[in-house]
């Protein structure tokens, strides 16, 4: 199973994604920068945290006029992995694969630090190697944290398990429903604002965002398996 | 040239924390008239091409990239001609 790391102008956490797969997950993984990007040769898209385009106009917003973004919807289409951690969520958002939109910090700062999250669902590609409903602590680091959908989506999302994690202890950024993370109505495309991959080695900061990875990893190579 | 201002506001169903915050600063400098405070943003464009395809044009840039139309509601003034 082969994994993308997408960097676009201003994508700072690339590397971080990278450390995880390639040293610690110990998988096959390339970093692409989003111009020179041929994703037929991939099984998994990882889009890192940072603040692509400076966050102009809104967080994500122009990582959308690159040509990579029509790559990836034909990818998540085709129902492979895609991942977008962080800022990687927003891109997700303002590209059309994710519902909502995202609003300043109600503390209208930047916050940084460790969250405690709820594994909502642990019947998904991303987190089969998590118990529903366990708890577990990630790392933040974001302005426009607060996730918002609106009533009727938010009832979709409910509806269809597509709540993946949650804020436990707090949702201090306003979050719609202390929603963390959510999934596409496929089931194949996650975002998350907290940062699975600065939480893979107990020397920096614990081990609770590895079975993220580790599932992604399983259940991609079990499809491979059954489909050979 | 034409000159249009799009102007971007927050949808009313949208908390808008910059606004309740300025609220709060302008009722603290003694502004307690001020009942509501919502804040936006004005994007300035100046256009090339014939001025009856502006308005269609327009409309497609701020649906495809300049408003996000889940949290924001938008209008436009289309301008004088400049330089002329």
């Amino acid at each position: 199973m082969k994994f993308a790391v997408l960097t676009f102008p201003g994508s700072s956490c690339d590397l971080d994604m990278f450390h995880a797969i390639n040293d610690i997950v110990k998988a096959d993984v390339e970093c692409l920068w989003h111009t020179e990007v041929d994703l037929s040769l991939f099984d998994a898209v990882l889009i890192p945290t940072g603040a692509a385009y400076g966050d102009y106009l809104r967080p994500g917003a122009l990582a959308k006029s690159s040509s990579v973004i029509s790559q990836l919807q034909e990818f998540a289409a085709s129902g492979k992995p895609v991942l977008g951690v962080g800022n990687g969520f927003q891109i997700l958002v303002e590209a059309g694969l994710l519902p909502g939109a995202f609003l300043m910090n109600t503390s209208l700062k930047f916050r940084s630090g460790q969250a405690k999250l709820s594994v909502q669902n642990a019947e998904t590609i991303f987190t089969s190697e998590y118990e529903t409903g366990q708890e577990i602590t990630l790392p933040f680091a974001h302005a426009y944290g607060n996730y918002y959908v609106d009533a009727e989506t938010l009832a979709q999302l409910k509806d269809n398990k597509r709540i993946v994690f949650t804020y436990v202890d707090g949702n201090e950024d306003g979050s719609t429903d202390a929603i963390a993370g959510v999934l596409n109505e496929q089931g194949n495309v996650l975002g998350m604002m907290p940062l699975p991959e600065r939480a893979v080695e107990a020397i920096i900061g614990g081990t609770d965002g590895l079975p993220l990875f580790q599932s992604i990893l399983k259940n991609g190579s079990e499809q491979h398996v059954s489909q050979a | 040239m034409t000159k249009v201002n799009v102007y971007v506001t927050l949808r009313e169903s949208v908390v808008d924390p910059q606004g309740i915050a300025a609220k709060e600063a302008l009722q603290t400098l003694g502004f307690n008239e001020v009942q509501n405070v919502r804040i936006g943003k004005l994007i300035e464009l100046e256009l090339d091409g014939s001025a009856a395809a502006i308005e269609g044009r327009v409309t497609e840039m701020c649906e495809k990239l300049l408003i996000n139309q889940v949290i924001e509601d938008y209008r436009f003034e289309i301008g004088e001609v400049a330089g002329q």
